[in-house]
């Protein structure tokens, strides 16, 4: 097997024990890129045959286990664009906190940013500035989104692990789409400081990785408190990899009524039931649990996230960084810039924001939207009294054909309506790979548990992958 | 018709901490543009704000100096809208749940108290700066982020004089707090102005002018005059008014209509999720509350109780704090109980010379124990009043020591009788006819023979002796 | 509750996003749809219920009044699209 095939937990002890080392596993990322990236195009500005090489020996010199980044999360120095046309050439003059962090834990940032849809606004990889992402199994088909480009990277070895950001799923959906692991911490483990805000009240950083023990390691890592960011709270970080290997006999585990329904797709739905009584065998306790309110989840979602992202991307205005267009005034400098800057989902997210929070409609819409919020967070709340945890799928359908929804916005919309309440109760909740349909796209398994209770989702999740195959399959490219 | 005016005043303060609102940039004017900036307070993607503790106490100290009461959640909202000096395009500020809400300040108009509420006192960040070249605009953003308090007074004042008066009273208590420079020409304290003008007598109020850009209080009076010109013109031509802006051109001395594009404000105020809701309990407030310096109103009724000061002279002693800190100096190194004296001196030659220098009583540099010397020469009658007020100009002027100044100009009074009585038998020789008019009863007599005695003496002689010596003289003859 | 292109227009001018004609007339039908779709929100009986403005249940994060190092003017320009000596420079304001 070349390096770059490997977990970062196996690499991580090859590097420990001087078996290997930075360079080595830098120049076997560096040939799986030059194979096979013209087909996935994971990587937002990769241009075959550019300067990757020369960046990727200056990145050598820091010896660590490399990690792809997500668009979205400023690194310092190094373009972070969140694939829009509006923050072309923006190289942020600070790290994120994760980056910070991964670096003291003697990472090496690698110097190719991940593909996602512009902002995060979408469920496909299809909005970006830089085109489309492929999906690794099926190269007509999307990657899911947002974090298509991260999921994409990890599934077909162009990447070792990376890092995602999540608001309605866009961690989880890829994940699930690419056969990989994706972890959405709980709202406030993982500092939001440095991540170009889509929606602030749900957005969270957190790992897509190989197999549920990188994702143990590297939610470790990129957790914590952090001062700078007031939503960020201030509790002890377990080490993760304790809840591994445990079994799950006993456990209470709840299946939503609400999530087995209409519209999931047939071959989803019996792999989805396939892996419950995987999980029955080893001895969870699987009952039904009711979330009454999830239907309301999307229309929810979609007044506060673009509400929230209507004011965050005010900012993007031409002034400071960025994009701007030939203008002769200051109105005609801000309406022509973010015109031609942002995209078309992008602007689509925006109006519909600034609509919910006008006046005249902020009560009907926006402060409606926050009080049903309450009652998906209840709903949340009283399932988890009785539970450990609940499992559902990720996805109702597995990835779809690349521009099959890009005409109807609402149908995308509709893509992320199991992992949207996640986000809205700010729980953690991950995606594993449970399976394949039959045309060979992967499924993923959604383990959702209480506000903190990461260790629960390892638990689990690492009970259902060491019993099973799933994670170790790779696509053919 | 007769008019009767409305004026509700808007302030804005900054605070005087040493960092900005939302992050650790220094405030310091006067620097390099752009020098004291960071990603927060420039707005970068991907920065989020924590709020100044030492900001949150000044504000509560403020609002409880008003007598506000603090409420008990309070948060932060966003005010939307776009403009080249508010780098997120959003200013972060408070909407429907201030800081605190229902205060008053009592001013003393034409001798009068009056009592003017104070609706809401509440938390904000200061925009940045623009200059304005011939082809355009240029943005500096030292300024940006700086703390700010609203102060948002009740439409209680009805004149010119008494928006002045008001102001004056708000900043000698913000002064006393020490939590703003309060400098309307350097910005720190701003005042926009709520005028209208309605029949006497009437109920409903009149169409209100908002009126900016004045940078003193008296511009703010004098924008106040012309604008009840302006309006009563127009009432009386019997002319519909327009809800507008108006800026205040000090120059020209008058207001002009700013013409805006935008139309009606839709600021899209929601609360801001980039940070968390205060609860500021009882127990908070309390301590708080022990950290209030002694208020100008408390000091003041202290004055007239401890040293015996009617409220006119202590008024004018607590006007502001540097002063009253200077005389309560005095007063207290005054060594004789009664301290009616020192008090006369203070509101008296001091602060015609503070005036007449236009200076601060502080400012003058008199030293205190040479004012306590100088006083003691003229209460043992070595120096007589008269002389003892030009010793004061000189030692403003030299600084030198009140006695060198007495022996330097030979102003010991001549309290040695045998030589009094000489000049008194010359003055009672040459005064015939104010004699026969004292010994007909008539005292003023008296004043006249002893001021006549002061003059050949070169204004040395001492006039009480002078005045028991001819008194003895021509009763005993 | 329906959004009509007028509204749309006035939405997007607040949110300085100039349309093209078949822009406006696109994201008005399809902003009518996701709206329509939104409005089932209105059928819950939400009137006793708190909002959510915050997931978190915490309270009163503050930081203490201490400078930090700030960019270099250098530094904080440097992406600008437009600058003049240590200013950013916008097309000029008139009002």
């Amino acid at each position: 097997m070349d390096l770059n095939q490997l977990t970062a937990h196996e690499l991580l002890d090859r590097l420990k024990k001087g078996q290997v080392v930075s360079k080595s596993i830098l120049d076997s990322l560096y040939a799986r890129i030059q194979a096979v990236e013209p087909k996935v195009k994971a990587y937002a500005r990769f241009k075959p045959g550019d300067k990757l090489s020369l960046n990727l020996q200056a990145s050598a010199l820091s010896a660590g286990l490399p990690i792809t980044i997500k668009d979205n999360i400023c690194t310092e120095g190094l373009n972070t664009e969140c694939c829009s046309k509006i923050l072309a050439d923006f190289q942020p003059p600070y790290d994120a906190t994760v980056i910070s962090k991964l670096k003291a834990a003697g990472s090496s940032i690698f110097p190719l940013k991940s593909n996602m849809d512009e902002f995060a606004f979408g469920s496909s990889t299809e909005n970006s500035y830089f085109g489309t992402t492929h999906n690794p199994w099926d190269l007509g088909s999307v990657p899911g989104g947002s974090s298509g480009g991260s999921a994409a990277a990890v599934a077909s070895d162009e990447a070792i692990w990376a890092l995602g950001s999540d608001t309605g799923g866009s961690i989880r959906q890829p994940a699930s789409f690419c056969g990989v692991v994706g972890l959405k911490p709980t709202y406030g483990r993982v500092s939001r400081f440095g991540l170009i805000a889509f929606a602030s009240s749900l957005d969270q950083i957190g790992p897509i990785t190989k197999d549920v023990e990188d994702a143990a390691i590297l939610t470790r890592i990129i957790s914590g408190y952090d001062p700078n960011d007031s939503t960020s709270v201030n509790q002890e970080v377990p080490d993760y990899t304790k809840s591994l290997g445990n079994e799950i006999k006993g456990l209470k585990i709840g299946t939503p009524k609400e999530y087995f329904i209409e519209g999931m797709d047939a071959q989803v739905k019996s792999v989805i039931e396939e892996a419950v009584n995987r999980l029955k065998s080893l001895g969870g306790a699987i009952n039904q649990v009711s979330l009454p309110h999830t239907q309301y989840a999307v229309p929810v979602y979609y007044i506060i996230a673009t509400a929230e992202a209507s004011s965050n991307l005010a900012r993007f205005d031409g002034v400071q960084y960025g994009y701007r267009a030939k203008s002769t005034s200051l109105i005609d400098m801000y309406k022509k810039t973010r015109a031609e800057g942002f995209g078309e989902e992008a602007k689509r997210r925006i109006i519909l924001g600034t609509f919910a929070l006008s006046h005249g409609y902020y009560d009907a819409y926006y402060l409606r939207a926050l009080k049903v919020r309450t009652l998906i967070k209840n709903d949340f709340d009283a399932v988890f009294k009785d539970f450990d945890c609940i499992v559902a799928p990720t996805s109702p359908t597995p990835a779809f054909k690349i521009g099959e929804r890009t005409q109807d916005p609402l149908k995308m919309y509709l893509s992320d309506i199991y992992t949207i309440s996640v986000n809205l109760a700010g729980i953690p909740a991950i995606s594993i790979p449970c399976g394949f349909t039959k045309n060979g796209l992967p499924v993923g398994l959604q383990i959702m548990a209480k506000p903190f209770n990461e260790e629960m989702l390892f638990r689990v999740a690492h009970a259902f992958e060491q019993n099973t195959e799933w994670h170790k399959v790779k696509p053919r490219l | 018709m007769k008019y009767q005016t409305v004026i509700g005043l808007e302030v804005h303060l900054q605070l005087n901490t040493k960092t900005k609102a939302f992050c650790g940039c220094p405030i310091d004017f006067g620097k390099t543009p752009n020098s004291s900036v960071c990603p927060v307070c420039l707005g970068f993607p991907g920065t989020l704000p924590v709020y100044n503790k030492e900001a949150l106490n000044s504000a509560i100290k403020l609002a409880l100096a008003f007598s506000c009461q603090i409420q008990e959640h309070t948060k932060f909202d966003r005010k939307n809208y776009f403009y080249p000096d508010l780098p997120k395009n959003y200013q972060i500020s408070q909407f429907d749940l201030p800081l605190s809400r229902n205060g008053y300040l009592d001013i003393s108009s034409d001798g009068k108290i009056k009592r003017i509420g104070i609706t809401r006192v509440h938390l904000e960040e200061d925009a940045g700066k623009l200059i304005h070249e011939t082809s355009s605009s240029l943005v500096d953003f030292n300024r940006t982020g700086v703390p700010l308090l609203e102060i948002v007074s009740e439409p209680d004042l009805s004149s010119p004089q008494e928006a002045f008066d008001y102001l004056t009273s708000l900043k000698n208590v913000i002064e006393y707090l020490d939590v703003s420079d309060c400098d309307m020409e350097k910005g720190s304290l701003r005042c926009d102005a709520n005028i209208s003008l309605r029949p006497e007598g009437a109920k409903e109020l009149g169409v209100k002018t908002e009126l900016k850009n004045m940078n003193s209080f008296k511009g703010v009076k004098d924008a106040l005059t012309f604008e009840i010109g302006r309006q009563t013109e127009l009432l009386e031509a019997g002319q519909a008014m327009s809800q507008e802006t108006r800026l205040w051109d000090a120059q020209k001395n008058e207001t002009v209509s700013m013409r805006s594009k935008e139309g009606a404000k839709d600021y899209r105020y929601f609360p801001d999720p980039d940070l968390t809701v205060f609860v500021i309990d009882q127990e908070m407030v309390s301590r708080i509350k022990t950290q209030l310096p002694e208020l100008p109103q408390e000091k003041m009724q202290r004055f007239m109780r401890d040293y015996g000061l009617s409220e006119y002279d202590a008024k004018i002693l607590v006007s502001s704090k540097k002063n009253a800190q200077f005389s309560e100096d005095c007063i207290q190194k005054y060594p004789e109980k009664d301290k009616k004296t020192v008090v006369n001196w203070l509101i008296g030659p001091l602060l015609s010379e503070a005036n007449s220098r236009k200076l601060n009583l502080y400012e003058l540099n008199v030293n205190q124990e040479e004012l306590i010397s100088l006083i003691g020469f003229v209460e043992n009658q070595s120096i007589s009043h008269l002389s003892a007020k030009l010793v004061l100009t000189q030692m403003i002027d030299s600084q030198k020591p009140a006695s060198l100044i007495i022996k330097e100009n030979n102003m010991l009074q001549i309290s040695d009788t045998a030589a009094l009585e000489q000049i008194i038998c010359d003055v009672v020789q040459e005064n015939e006819k104010s004699v026969i008019s004292f010994k007909a009863g008539k005292t003023n007599a008296l004043m006249f023979l002893v001021g006549q005695v002061m003059k050949k003496s070169g204004g040395k002689a001492n006039p009480k002796i002078v005045g028991e010596l001819i008194r003895r003289r021509l009763t005993d003859a | 509750m329906a959004i009509d292109k007028e509204t749309v227009e006035y939405v997007a001018h607040l949110a300085r996003i100039e349309l093209k004609p078949e822009e406006l007339e696109r994201l008005s039908r399809q902003l009518h749809d996701i709206i329509g779709f939104i409005d089932q929100l209105s059928a819950l009986d939400v009137e006793q219920v708190k909002p959510a403005s915050h997931i978190l249940p915490i309270s009163n994060v503050l930081r203490e009044d201490k400078p930090h190092v700030c960019l270099t003017p250098d530094k904080a320009l440097e992406n600008a699209p437009s600058k003049i000596g240590n200013f950013f420079s916008v097309p000029k304001i008139i009002e």
